[in-house]
């Protein structure tokens, strides 16, 4: 039985404008969907799965032009409709799920009232009934008490429940398609998993066909029925999920399949497939339970020991003017980010400090490397107390240079206006008084060789280097005044996988070259496990569960553990 | 500088506009340093028989009530406008700014007592203020800037404190903490260039408005005083003669000014550009 597909895309290819003159971002992309059919669209930042999708639905900025093949949509064609039919379909017949859901929700507008507004918009409800078709949409995306949340804005609603409106606004008209362009970016693990599951069965109840776009493939593995995979504009494969996972044909689908952590994989693997067997002379990560390692940590203890740590913020923060005389509020003892938490680390010893958003563990790095004062607690560094000094005065002590960190978003940490060279110089200035430039650059390019980051980048401002070598710029910085401590806060959350494998393995081959340790901060738990020994599992700011990185993921103890395991999308080719 | 050079000429490429505006802002300064050389006629030298002649080849602009000619006057006036608008904005871009990005960057009192400040100063009607300004610290050049100067104060104050407010817990900023910075050293090489953007566009519209808020002060009488050539000024005493037909006297100085603010308010984008990194490739 042939019927024409759902959805089909044939030979399509796009052109943007640029200053560098004309980028080609879709190559004659080829891909068709049928009705009730998942489709995952799988690929790296750049490599045109968002355009492809913005080009179905004729949401193309611009500087962007379909330069040949066509779209199509239940067989009208989508690439020449005008924008007023394009207009009637979006949110009727097609809709779409955005990355941030914060962003896309009107942020002064109750929610029930934003469902209300497609509803009206597409003639699905009259005036008298739109508010209750609203109430039973948050029913349906299982938001509790729909009634009054139908009031709330959406600043009042966490991540995971602005993106259950999203849902619900994207669902309110029974559309046939829908797009969900990285839907879970951002949330927590256990969130996400609330979220898919959500979306799936809710498709699955109407029938709808999906468009699944995601970079992560756990997460095409485990709710897709079909994956694409894309790579600088084109489609370098495209199977049915089990075929792509047990016999992926392309060399690009092997490598992403290897970069992605799975509760099994080792560091080495990440890359196995690029690097190939020379990878193996690498040095072996060396464990805790190496016998020399232990000896020199029995000689000198341990190089951190937080005792106690307590972070308690005000519970309502008073704004503007107050009298002189008033008193706080003593009746609420306030919000405590981290209740009490102890935990050593050894020399030479990395340990992961994993827990969801909110649970204390940002809190807990920023403390210990010094920007926030704890509200009690110490901590014992390199036989020293440091919560002596207050945060504010800690920039001149000589401990500085030995606590360093790597941020979360190298983009963000990265002043716009500094080059690679000046970001990297200036811990270099501050903290080792280095004053001659010829010593900062002979400083800089040394650190920049044991990055990986070649030498003719350091010129280069921030917004000229591609995510992975402003990822290395941020470590180069860190390591150059030689700390003993270095805090990894997420460094790879903002990455793609390949880089991401490239980046864990630099961290862990530095870490054996230059012996520091670790305290590595992060939601996933299989990259903990690839860089760690140790792991703390904390929820609310307290410790739920610590041991050994791989005993904690193959055998949670506590319950929330499990939960936060088992969450991890993955995929499993015995269970397909 | 090669860099700054390249970067200038693309930003010039690519909008004609701020070509324009950029050539007239030359003009302008050229006209502004060589003017007592560039005018045909000495501006103070009265000449009666010769008074109110309408725009003629020896006059271009004409001549005023005690024979002057109007065209140098208007060029050497370019000086002493000029001056008084860039001293002024300099005076409050500095002094705001620092209020402004010390505010944003600590908060707490600091905050508070600058805000306070700044919103005593925008709580007169700011001519109102910088008349009696001048008026009580008396009629001079220098008390035109500093009037004008304090009155532009909380602009700046206000947008330093926001830009620098939404950067002071940036990533990079977290970094520089780590990399044994002190809170001045931050805010001074890390937090505040970042604010620079914004602030252009703020200076070069306040640049005009500050040459009218000078002419302004000269037409009713306080600040700078005859004979000195001032647009302003000129203005003023060709309002006068408006009514009897003699329209080239207040005309061509207000033409002049015109200018000046136009271009001043069309340069802000193309500073802009300028000054941030991200435009460049």
């Amino acid at each position: 039985m042939t019927q024409p597909p759902f959805v089909s895309i044939e030979q399509l290819s796009v052109d943007f404008r640029t200053r560098n003159g004309i980028v080609r971002a879709l190559d004659k992309v080829e891909l068709s969907i049928k009705k009730g059919e998942t489709l995952g669209i799988v690929g790296e930042s750049g490599s045109g799965k968002s355009v492809t999708a913005y080009t179905l639905i004729g949401l193309l900025d611009a500087a962007g032009r379909v330069a040949g093949g066509s779209a199509m949509f239940d067989g009208m064609t989508m690439t020449g409709a005008s924008e007023s039919q394009l207009r009637d379909l979006r949110g009727r017949e097609i809709s779409m799920i955005f990355q941030n859901p914060r962003g896309a929700l009107n942020p002064i507008r109750p929610v029930g009232k934003q469902i209300e507004d497609v509803l009206l918009r597409h003639a699905r409800a009259s005036r008298q009934d739109a508010r209750a078709k609203a109430i039973e949409m948050l029913q349906q995306v299982r938001i509790v008490e729909p009634e009054k949340r139908y009031w709330s804005f959406p600043f009042e609603l966490s991540g995971g429940m602005c993106q259950r409106v999203m849902i619900a606004i994207a669902l309110a008209c029974d559309p046939r398609l829908l797009i969900a362009d990285e839907p879970t970016t951002g949330l927590d693990v256990t969130t996400q998993k609330a979220t898919m599951d959500l979306i799936r069965d809710l498709t699955r109840e109407r029938n709808m066909a999906v468009i699944l776009i995601t970079h992560d493939l756990g997460m095409a593995a485990a709710y897709a029925d079909r994956i694409i995979v894309m790579q600088q504009g084109q489609v370098v494969e495209a199977a049915d999920v089990k075929t792509l996972f047990t016999r992926p044909a392309h060399d690009y689908t092997k490598k992403l399949i290897a970069a992605s952590p799975g509760p099994y994989s080792e560091l080495d693997d990440l890359t196995a497939v690029t690097n190939g067997p020379a990878d193996a002379k690498r040095p072996r990560r060396v464990s805790a339970a190496d016998p020399g390692q232990q000896a020199a940590a029995a000689a000198n203890k341990f190089l951190l020991e937080v005792i106690d740590l307590v972070k308690e913020y005000p519970h309502r923060q008073k704004q503007g003017w107050q009298w002189p005389w008033s008193k706080p509020d003593d009746a609420d003892s306030g919000f405590r980010a981290v209740d009490g938490i102890s935990f050593q680390i050894k020399r030479g010893e990395s340990l992961g400090l994993v827990g969801e958003s909110g649970c204390g563990k940002s809190t807990t790095s920023s403390i210990i490397a010094r920007l926030l004062d704890p509200t009690s607690g110490d901590i014992i560094f390199n036989g020293q107390n440091l919560t002596t000094f207050r945060a504010d005065q800690f920039a001149h002590q000589p401990q500085r240079s030995l606590i360093q960190m790597v941020f979360q978003d190298p983009t963000e940490s990265l002043n716009p206006r500094y080059t690679a060279l000046d970001a990297i110089a200036e811990p270099l200035k501050r903290l080792k008084k280095i004053t001659a430039a010829t010593e900062i650059k002979q400083r800089v390019e040394k650190m920049a060789d044991l990055v990986g980051l070649p030498q003719h980048l350091l010129t280069r401002f921030p917004h000229q280097l591609s995510g992975g070598q402003k990822a290395r710029v941020g470590i180069a910085r860190a390591i150059a005044v030689d700390p003993l401590l270095l805090i990894l806060d997420e460094p790879t959350s903002a990455l793609d996988v390949s880089v991401q494998a490239v980046v864990l393995q630099l961290l862990d081959q530095l870490k054996t070259e230059l012996g520091m340790s670790y305290l590595f901060v992060s939601h996933d738990l299989n990259v903990v496990r690839l860089l760690c020994e140790r792991v703390i599992v904390m929820n609310r700011g307290k410790i739920v569960e610590q041991g050994l990185a791989d005993e904690v993921l193959r055998n949670p103890k506590q319950e929330y553990t499990r939960i936060l395991v088992d969450s991890i999308p993955h995929f499993e080719p015995d269970n397909l | 500088m090669k860099r700054f050079l390249n970067h200038f000429f693309y930003v010039m490429s690519e909008n004609p506009v701020t070509v324009f505006a950029f050539s007239l802002f030359i003009l302008i300064i050229l006209t502004a340093l060589f003017g007592p050389w560039l005018a045909p006629y000495d501006p103070l030298a009265t000449q009666a028989a010769n008074a109110l002649q309408p725009p003629s080849l020896q006059h271009w602009f004409g001549t005023d009530h005690l024979g002057r000619d109007v065209f140098s006057r208007v060029i050497v006036a370019t000086r002493l406008d000029l001056g008084i608008a860039l001293s002024a904005v300099a005076l409050s871009f500095f002094i705001g700014s620092a209020l402004g990005s010390a505010a944003g960057f600590w908060g707490g009192w600091t905050d508070r007592i600058i805000g306070r400040l700044s919103d005593t100063i925008m709580a007169f009607p700011l001519f109102v203020l910088a008349m009696g300004i001048v008026s009580a610290l008396g009629n001079s050049v220098e008390n035109i800037i500093y009037a004008t100067a304090i009155i532009n104060l909380p602009f700046y104050a206000r947008v330093a404190r926001a830009e620098t407010n939404v950067r002071r817990n940036a990533g990079y900023v977290m970094a520089a903490r780590l990399s044994g910075s002190s809170d001045l050293r931050i805010l001074a090489t890390q937090v505040f260039p970042n604010c620079l953007p914004p602030m252009m566009v703020q200076i070069s519209l306040n640049m005009g408005w500050a040459i009218l808020n000078a002419a302004g002060l000269s037409f009713i009488g306080l600040g700078v005083r005859p004979p000195d050539a001032e647009w302003g000024i000129m203005v003023a005493e060709g309002a006068t003669y408006i009514v009897s037909g003699e329209w080239w006297l207040a005309l061509f100085p207000g033409a002049a000014l015109m200018l000046a603010v136009f271009c001043f308010n069309l340069i802000g984008d193309g500073l802009r550009d300028l000054v941030d990194p991200l435009r460049r490739t």
